[in-house]
């Protein structure tokens, strides 16, 4: 069952200006922890701006749990939970009044739907008479995720909710969404960080407004076309430029310690050679599988071509 | 009724946290209260005069004992020559100078006519006028009195006309009567002003609106969460500087307060329909800032608090009637100083309720929770 849908959307600000949204389409079902990936300025936060009723689109139709975003946006605003990618609670409230205050606009209380905060808040509960402007980035998100939770929404929207977070926190978040995940509720989330993709069900790949590609994270890996090889040498920046000049090699990028690539039409031998002949020394050359990250730079070259 | 209950709850709770926000909210305007009234004095005393003798008579010593006396004037010097009180005045320790001429009781007892000349430094305008005016008034009584040893037999022979005045309300013409309350309309207009209109840009700048925006919160109860807060802080600080205004300057309403607090409580509802219209089209509270300050101001200076309306020309009273502010300093002043009754302010009233009406009403349409 598809909980949220987007039919032919597109956005764009201000006249004559390039469009945040060009024409996207993409469901998530009931249950679903969906990923939407892409870098700063794809159009990740606008899709949630709509989805939110917080802004309309140009053209094209969305639902959120059945409802339809621009007429019912009423009742779609007392079902769904919205964590924008800046922190927005009130910084001279406390965690406890903030979390109260929310409940509260929503027509419930915490004790009602405690048991689906419980595991997050109690992390934070030790600080609950702090105000929110002075806790961590990690507690900060915490209190804004209790906050989104506290009325047992349908569908939760996390806009980049892992930005600016150090790396165990993150973690620990996507562990949360898990288990959120669990009590059945229906999660959108965005994110810049390729490497958290894995931990989605589906993922949609999103760049300048535009959606690359739907699926699972298997299957978009799977759907790699060819052959991706790991390269290093002793000189990585010259070897990326020898590389490049030469005939048979696709695409060539760095990857952390290592360059990927493919070949366009020449052969292993052929490359090992013409790099030795270079004066290239400990040369590495390995077949690897794609991660997420190959795939999005594939998609992005491809659609640009 | 809840929700509205805890929108207020949570307003209250973050106006009495901010630290900073708190005495510029009351104790400022209560500084301003003992400090602008002060300043803003039109009352002259201690003109400095430098008096410059060349007759060395009997009559110009009873001249210039009488100027003396009258409690205006502090004789500075008491020269022979006009150059040194010149002098006088150019290092501004004399602001008048009165020369009489050599053979002044001469000519006075022989030709019935003698001159004196007045010389006033005008860098201070006001002090140069009222100070010649009273000084005029001393040197007109005077003559009356030549006159009178002269003839006394017959004192209406003199056939001089005396204008005497009478003020109206305040008789004494006490400038502080008039001033305080016009300054307490200021201070409730600038503080309640400037929250307001900041108030709602403060919560789209830290982003609060976006996750408030997605609550099921009503439009009108947000609004009303943030106008009753502030109207309630006008109230009190209208209060409290109309005690103030008793303590220290005496000034005692003679009207009815219910009347004047009824005004008031209009008046703050248009005010801070005006302030919200201006968080509405503000992105960020410097915009909202200079864009309040820039209105204020006209409010303050067209308001008739410094200049009477009545004396503006035609195209400036029009924008002094358009601004709430000069209603609410006529009506203040009316009621403080006249007691005035329903009846002489149903005009004002019928306006600010206008202005309350389409401020408001102006600052609900614009205000959207979605873009």
């Amino acid at each position: 069952m598809e909980t949220v849908t987007l039919h032919n959307i597109s956005k764009t600000y201000g006249k004559g200006a390039t469009p945040a949204l060009k024409d996207v389409s993409f469901s998530v079902n009931k249950g679903e922890l969906f990923g939407l990936i892409g870098p700063d300025g794809a159009g990740k936060s606008t899709i949630f701006r709509i989805l939110t009723t917080l802004l309309l689109a140009d053209e094209g139709t969305a639902t959120v749990g059945g409802l339809d975003v621009v007429k019912d946006y009423h009742r779609i605003r007392s079902s769904v939970g919205y964590m924008p990618g800046r922190f927005s609670l009130y910084q001279d409230l406390t965690i406890e009044e903030n979390l109260t205050f929310f409940a509260t606009l929503f027509g419930t209380t915490v004790a009602a739907n405690y048991e689906l905060i419980k595991d997050i808040y109690r992390q934070i509960a030790p600080f609950k008479d702090r105000r929110a402007g002075k806790l961590s980035g990690g507690m900060k998100q915490k209190l804004a995720l209790c906050c989104a939770l506290v009325h047992k929404p349908e569908v939760l929207f996390l806009d980049e909710p892992t930005t600016g977070v150090d790396a165990v926190s993150r973690r620990e978040f996507w562990d949360m969404l898990q288990q959120l995940k669990q009590q059945g509720i229906t999660i959108v989330v965005s994110t810049p960080y390729m490497d958290e993709a894995r931990r989605c069900e589906r993922i949609a790949l999103i760049q300048a407004g535009s959606i690359l590609s739907i699926d699972t994270p298997d299957a978009i890996i799977n759907a790699y076309p060819g052959q991706l090889y790991a390269l290093k040498a002793a000189h990585i920046p010259h070897l990326l430029n020898d590389v490049r000049g030469f005939e048979g090699v696709g695409q060539c990028y760095a990857a952390g310690e290592y360059l990927h690539m493919v070949f366009r039409s020449g052969s292993e031998e052929h490359l090992l050679a013409f790099l030795e002949g270079k004066g290239h020394k400990d040369i590495i050359l390995k077949k690897i599988k794609p991660d997420i990250e190959d795939c999005f730079i594939r998609l992005l070259t491809t659609t640009h071509q | 009724m809840r929700t509205l209950r805890l929108l207020l709850e949570k307003e209250f709770r973050q106006i009495f946290r901010d630290k900073g926000l708190l005495p510029v909210i009351f104790i400022l305007p209560l500084i301003q209260l003992l400090i602008m009234p002060l300043a803003a004095n039109f009352d002259v005393k201690n003109i400095n005069l430098a008096v410059v003798d060349r007759d060395h008579s009997t009559y110009t010593q009873q001249l210039v004992s009488k100027i003396a006396s009258s409690g205006y004037f502090h004789i500075t010097g008491y020269h022979n020559d006009y150059t040194p009180a010149l002098r006088q005045i150019e290092r501004e320790k004399a602001d008048i100078i009165m020369e009489v001429p050599a053979h002044f009781e001469q000519d006075l007892v022989k030709e019935n006519k003698a001159f004196i000349y007045l010389a006033a430094d005008a860098i201070n305008g006001t002090k140069a006028g009222l100070g010649s005016a009273y000084l005029t008034s001393i040197l007109a009584d005077y003559n009356n009195e030549v006159r009178l040893k002269w003839l006394p037999a017959q004192p209406a022979a003199a056939g001089t006309v005396d204008l005497r005045f009478s003020n109206w309300f305040n008789p004494y013409m006490n400038y502080r009567l008039f001033m305080v309350p016009g300054i307490l309309v200021l201070l409730v207009t600038m503080v309640c002003g400037f929250i307001a209109a900041l108030n709602i840009v403060k919560e789209k700048e830290i982003g609060t609106i976006e996750q408030i925006n997605v609550t099921p919160v009503k439009k009108w109860q947000f609004i009303m969460g943030k106008m009753i807060p502030f109207w309630v802080i006008g109230m009190v600080d209208f209060t409290l500087g109309l005690l103030l205004a008793r303590l220290v300057y005496g000034i005692i309403p003679v009207g009815n307060l219910a009347l004047l607090y009824m005004f008031l409580a209009v008046y703050l509802v248009a005010l801070l329909g005006f302030g919200l219209l201006i968080s509405t089209y503000s992105d960020n509270q410097l915009q909202a800032m200079f864009v309040a300050f820039f209105f204020i101001m006209i409010f303050m200076l067209m308001s008739g608090l410094f200049v009477s309306v009545d004396n503006m020309p035609g195209w400036a009273k029009v924008i002094a009637m358009l601004t709430p502010v000069t209603h609410f300093v006529e009506v203040v002043r009316m009621i403080v100083l006249k007691g005035s009754k329903f009846s002489d302010i149903q005009f004002q009233l019928l306006v600010e309720v206008m202005f309350a009406v389409v401020l408001n009403g102006w600052a609900i349409l614009n205000y959207r929770k979605t873009s």
